[in-house]
């Protein structure tokens, strides 16, 4: 049939970047199979009201499952509704953003169709009229390309790998009201700290990442003001393990084979050597740029711009350029 | 109270990664391996818990051919009580591996069930929670903690946007990530002792993958890159390469 679904997820009342670029994907992909891109969105109760930006990716109708138990994401909620969407749309392939929330959803979907998943994949072709995906594998140090004769086929899409296209379409807003057994939720948050409205440094497609060559926790605001002059709206904060373990940044921030794996589009190593668990989380990153004191350190072999010199000298001019070219737009 | 863990051998994190001549797997040769990092912080989780206790059984699980026995053996060293191989062929098919396991899983009577968040090798983050699904269990993925009282377990989770608490009632599966706790080392003493506790291995009620590997890739060759310059000088050009040859400002 070649229909496409994507799952796109609500955050704080609107849909997300990254789910987005799944429409997105899910568009492109539906046109060379011959079908159509939908949306599927689930949420609390007037929810309706903030998917209309799935149209203009390319979705001809959006999904909307509300319902008070979806007002946040919960497992034992989503997983069967997502199901049963899955089951009654008769769709040839069905994405989700590889984010926490679609890495944790999809496998359980999944399971429940009886059909496999591809995780994280980076990209996605149709050749010989079946969908091949090619993702990652040994942290990057190699890539697989997949097919399967089962539908649907069923992947989650790594972050920033797929463009976001605007692509006006129909956007057809469908509202369900999900039938839903209280008791068929069995985990509880108990509690919650936000993290500040940091952008995650998974999701984001800048990121500025410290180590031990900072010499001292104090000396983040460095790191923050480059960060800021490239844009809190894309830039986010990463860390090596060596200040993660020190307690000067949170594990949240924690890039490598530990950490968080990310590929954005441009990564700053500063002050970090370039440990081989260090560069299993960002290898993949499209333009890496080095800032170390020493010439010989590994980072340099991976990174595509260096800067060999003292990080806290370096980074207070490089904000200012960065600012300065920014502002020139 | 009875803990099962679910293991995978994976190759160390520092192996230089070739393609095999078949073109669609990895060349093992020379490769030395390890349980997966991700699985080591699980086990340490369960003997934390099972001390905790001061009773139970921590169990050692894993799928693949017979030399997955090597892992099984160092989590028997790190206090693993007795380990199961489940003999057969793994695959990237991680629905074809959570079948296996959820079928040995359904003839153990273990209220907790725990597996590393991903496994070093293939990254797919799914085999917990689709075993799990299979199950009927609830699961609660990426803990970095947790704690078992009475049916309970109370979970410490870091999530995108902060730190989330999650209660789930046993029986239950957990997938862990990197914890506060750093997994312990064999000591000697454990390492001998692991050669006499049980390790059973039967063959894996494993079906034919769904997923087909077309082809394992190296990526290209990233092109040599190249030092700017030295110090904050450096800054200006290299902001300018970023903008006009780059183009990823």
């Amino acid at each position: 049939m070649g229909d496409v679904l994507a799952f796109v997820e609500l955050r704080e009342g609107s849909l997300r970047g990254a789910s987005l670029e799944v429409v997105s994907a899910a568009t492109a992909l539906a046109a060379k199979l011959g079908g159509k891109a939908h949306a599927l969105v689930l949420g609390g109760p007037g929810s309706a009201g903030a998917v209309a930006s799935a149209g203009a990716y390319g979705a001809e109708v959006i999904k909307v499952g509300e319902h008070e138990a979806l007002a946040s994401y919960v497992a034992d909620g989503f997983a069967p509704e997502v199901a049963q969407a899955v089951r009654e749309g008769g769709y040839s392939v069905v994405l989700f953003a590889a984010t926490a929330q679609g890495k944790d959803l999809a496998p359980r979907v999944a399971a429940l169709l009886g059909v496999p998943l591809a995780s994280d994949v980076t990209s996605l072709e149709v050749e010989g009229g079946k969908v091949v995906l090619r993702r990652p594998i040994y942290s990057g140090k190699a890539f697989a390309r997949l097919s399967t004769e089962v539908t649907p086929v069923m992947a989650t899409l790594r972050p920033n790998a797929f463009a976001l296209r605007e692509q006006a379409a129909a956007g057809q807003v469908e509202s369900f009201a999900p039938q839903i057994d209280p008791s068929a939720i069995r985990t509880r948050v108990v509690g919650f700290e936000a993290a500040g409205g940091d952008l995650d440094v998974s999701e984001a497609s800048v990121v500025v990442a410290g180590g031990r060559g900072m010499k001292e926790p104090d000396n983040w605001n460095l790191l923050e003001a480059l960060r800021d002059a490239l844009g809190t709206d894309q830039a986010a904060l990463g860390a090596s393990r060596a200040v993660v373990d020190a307690g000067w940044r949170p594990h949240g921030e924690q890039v490598g084979q530990t950490g968080k794996t990310v590929a954005p589009k441009l990564y700053f190593a500063v002050g970090i050597s370039g440990a081989i668990q260090h560069l299993a989380g960002m290898r993949t990153s499209g333009t890496i740029v080095a800032i170390n004191k020493d010439a010989d350190a590994p980072i340099f072999q991976v990174a595509d711009y260096g800067i060999v010199g003292d990080a806290l000298e370096v980074l207070p001019r490089l904000s200012e350029e960065v600012a300065r070219l920014r502002a020139g737009n | 109270m009875n803990i099962i863990v679910c293991i995978k051998r994976t190759p160390d994190t520092e192996t230089r990664i070739r393609v095999a001549g078949d073109g669609v797997s990895v060349d093992s040769s020379g490769v030395k391996y390890i349980v997966s990092p991700y699985d080591e912080f699980a086990l340490e989780g369960a003997l934390r818990s099972r001390e905790a206790a001061g009773q139970g059984e921590v169990v050692a699980l894993s799928f693949g051919d017979k030399s997955v026995a090597e892992q099984l053996r160092s989590a028997l060293a790190m206090g693993a009580d007795r380990a199961v191989l489940l003999e057969g062929e793994a695959s990237m098919d991680g629905l074809a591996t959570a079948q296996v396991l959820a079928a040995e899983l359904e003839t153990h009577d273990a209220p907790l069930i725990l597996f590393g968040v991903k496994a070093a090798d293939d990254d797919q983050q799914q085999v917990g929670p689709m075993t799990a699904t299979l199950l009927g269990r609830p699961c609660v993925t990426a803990v970095s903690t947790f704690e078992v009282s009475g049916d309970k377990v109370t979970c410490q989770r870091e999530v995108e946007g902060g730190h989330e608490v999650v209660e789930v009632s046993l029986p239950a599966v957990l997938t862990v990530t990197k914890g506060p706790h750093e997994p312990r080392y064999a000591s000697l003493k454990g390492i001998m002792a692991a050669k006499k506790k049980p390790l059973e291995e039967k063959p894996a009620a494993s079906k034919a993958p769904q997923l087909r590997v077309e082809a394992i890739e190296l990526p290209a060759e990233r092109p040599d890159g190249r030092i700017v310059g030295e110090g904050p000088e450096a800054a200006a050009e290299l902001v300018r390469l970023l903008r006009e040859e780059a183009k990823v400002l």
